[in-house]
């Protein structure tokens, strides 16, 4: 039972961080080594919001994912947007502005590790386990939110939009897209996703300015063994590793040193047997 | 006597027309010079300490380069080989009792099969995958060393390995020629027509398949040479720090290797080493300010990304020569025709 809640919550949160993820990997070609950061950044707003200054932490919350989208629309507008046509100089840039953040978190808030309150105390009992409304309340609005993106992609003119530009650039482009506005705009839903996921998962974890490294490599791990690109697949993937993880942490001895690695062995050895991971299609070679 | 003293002439001819010439080649010959006449001027500990280290990732950075930068095979996993190559000789250091003369290259062998390992695998995959997957490498092994602390040593790492020479000027020429050789080395390699092979096998891999080229070799090449001087580097490390830990094989040393050779300019080998000699003593002296040194280091990586995204190296090099458009020999960009045919620049 344990099993399945861990599993649900670390699927869920690594789904949402990895829907963002592969969106603007699919329409920007960016691949965003600081997407995790702006989870850490998110959740660190909202302890400062709710905890020192004292807000409601529903309000706070939803500050937080604003704010942390407008952090990331600046920050695309000016580092990364100038260098865009060099794949190389983008990748460090990210992984540099992920450095800033962590460096900025440290400073502001020392490395202590913090916690955030329950938005909803209280739980029930099942099998023996402790159930907290909290963590119902997590997958509830993961699964709203996952609903909304999927509405958002399949049935707007915007998800068309994005769709068919991480279809094909070129031809998206010659059919009157924006492109530049697009990336920014999937950007900013990229974003916003990662800062909903740490607004929803920060009562659940403890805060420290280390947090983004590790859903980093499970993330990534995640949208490539869902396929690049894919909203399913992630999906799929990413309740795959979420309950390996939990499996592995509770069953195996010394688990919790093991569990990235198992995970990731799987991931490869998908990999081998179907290159482009379990949903993906494989790109035309861009040249 | 009459031998002797043609070579020197021709030497010096050599000097005068093929490396007086261009300014990028002068430079690359002071920093010889200033590498190996260090010891002269000072010999304080911490200038040395900085410049042994600053040397070993030189060599790691540079191994990257020949793999990613010339072949396109992005690996996010390069502390893998830095890792592998830490461990494997610190072990065959400590168990065999083989002096550190056998044990790098040892330790260098087994990077080769790590190389081997990896690159297997990752020959169907392409672009971002290929760049995911292998980032998952040396987080996989950091695991299973965490779960065997007593081969491993877990997370305290192997102590006690033994080093070459405890002279501090014997260690700083040990590491510093070793760096310089394995830095030609490499640049021979890209220089010859394996290297040109590489490079033609990032632009289009299809038409190098078409042109009846065995890529497989080639990319599975590329990753064992690259896994070799990784693995020097990593045994040089584990022996001069007299430890080989976990810390080799973090997220965080495989990005600052990619940090390293893209903010120098990828597909040179010149331009890496050039980035860790500016880079690694930049992030030592910002030590005076030890809370906001990563900050102030990410930051200068990022402004100066924005100036000049093709690589630092790069862009200097841009500057103080020009191509000739008629015969693409490079001139120092004072000179108003080109060397070699006389075409006007400009």
């Amino acid at each position: 039972m344990n099993i399945l809640i861990t599993g649900l919550i670390t699927g869920s949160m690594l789904a949402l961080l990895a829907i963002g993820f592969s969106l603007i990997f699919g329409v920007a070609r960016i691949v965003n080594i600081a997407h995790t950061a702006f989870y850490m950044v998110a959740a660190y707003c909202i302890y400062y919001l709710s905890v020192r200054v004292g807000l409601n932490p529903l309000l706070s919350m939803l500050t937080a994912v604003a704010a942390v989208t407008v952090l990331g629309l600046l920050v695309y507008k000016f580092l990364i947007d100038p260098i865009r046509e060099h794949e190389g100089a983008v990748l460090i840039a990210t992984i540099a502005l992920a450095m800033v953040f962590q460096e900025v978190t440290l400073r502001l808030f020392t490395g202590d590790y913090r916690t955030v309150d329950f938005l909803i105390t209280g739980f029930f009992t099942v099998g023996g386990v402790k159930v907290f409304y909290q963590q119902l309340l997590t997958f509830g609005v993961v699964l709203v939110t996952l609903g909304a993106v999927w509405f958002l992609l399949m049935k707007t003119r915007l998800g068309l939009a994005i769709r068919s530009m991480a279809e094909d650039r070129e031809v998206a482009n010659l059919m009157g897209m924006n492109e530049s506005r697009l990336a920014m705009i999937t950007l900013g839903i990229s974003v916003a996703l990662a800062g909903l996921t740490g607004a929803v998962l920060a009562p659940l974890t403890v805060l420290n300015p280390y947090m983004w490294m590790e859903p980093l490599i499970i993330m990534m791990a995640v949208v490539v063994l869902g396929g690049l690109g894919s909203i399913k697949g992630s999906f799929v993937a990413a309740f795959i590793l979420g309950f390996t993880e939990a499996l592995v942490v509770f069953l195996v001895p010394k688990g919790a040193f093991l569990k990235g690695s198992v995970a990731l062995t799987i991931m490869i050895l998908v990999l081998l047997i179907r290159p482009e991971g379990l949903f993906g299609v494989s790109f035309e070679e861009e040249r | 006597m009459g031998l002797a003293l043609f070579y020197v002439k021709k030497f010096f001819k050599i000097v005068r027309n093929e490396v007086l010439v261009l300014p990028s080649r002068v430079v690359v010959g002071l920093f010889f010079i200033v590498l190996l006449g260090l010891p002269l001027i000072t010999q304080d500990p911490y200038i040395v300490r900085i410049v042994i280290l600053t040397s070993i990732f030189a060599i790691l950075a540079a191994s990257w380069d020949l793999l990613s930068g010339f072949t396109g095979q992005m690996n996010f996993g390069h502390a893998l080989f830095f890792g592998v190559g830490a461990y494997s000789s610190a072990l065959i250091n400590l168990h065999a009792h083989i002096p550190p003369w056998g044990s790098v290259p040892l330790g260098a062998v087994v990077a080769v099969l790590a190389g081997l390992i990896v690159g297997i695998p990752c020959l169907r995959l392409k672009h971002t995958y290929l760049a995911l997957t292998t980032l998952a490498f040396p987080i996989i092994l950091t695991g299973i060393i965490f779960a065997l602390p007593q081969y491993t040593g877990g997370e305290f790492g192997l102590s006690g390995v033994t080093r070459f020479t405890n002279s501090l000027i014997g260690n700083y020429y040990l590491h510093v020629v070793t760096m310089l050789v394995t830095a030609v080395v490499m640049w021979k390699i890209t220089d010859s027509n394996t290297g040109i092979i590489f490079h033609a096998i990032r632009e289009d891999e299809l038409a190098v398949k078409a042109s009846g080229i065995n890529t497989t070799r080639y990319k599975l090449l590329a990753f064992s040479l690259s896994g070799f001087f990784a693995g020097i580097a990593g045994g040089l490390y584990a022996h001069y720090m007299r430890i080989a830990g976990p810390s080799t094989l973090e997220v965080s040393m495989s990005f600052m290797v990619v940090i390293w050779a893209i903010f120098g300019g990828a597909a040179t080998i010149y331009g890496p080493i050039g980035a860790v000699f500016i880079l690694y003593p930049l992030l030592e002296f910002f030590r005076i300010w030890p809370e906001y040194r990563t900050m102030i280091f990410a930051a200068v990586v990022l402004v100066i990304l924005l100036y000049m995204p093709e690589g630092l190296i790069h862009w200097i090099r841009d500057k103080i020569e020009t191509e000739c458009p008629r015969c693409k020999i490079r001139n120092a960009a004072t000179r108003k025709t080109c060397r070699v045919c006389t075409a006007g620049l400009d």
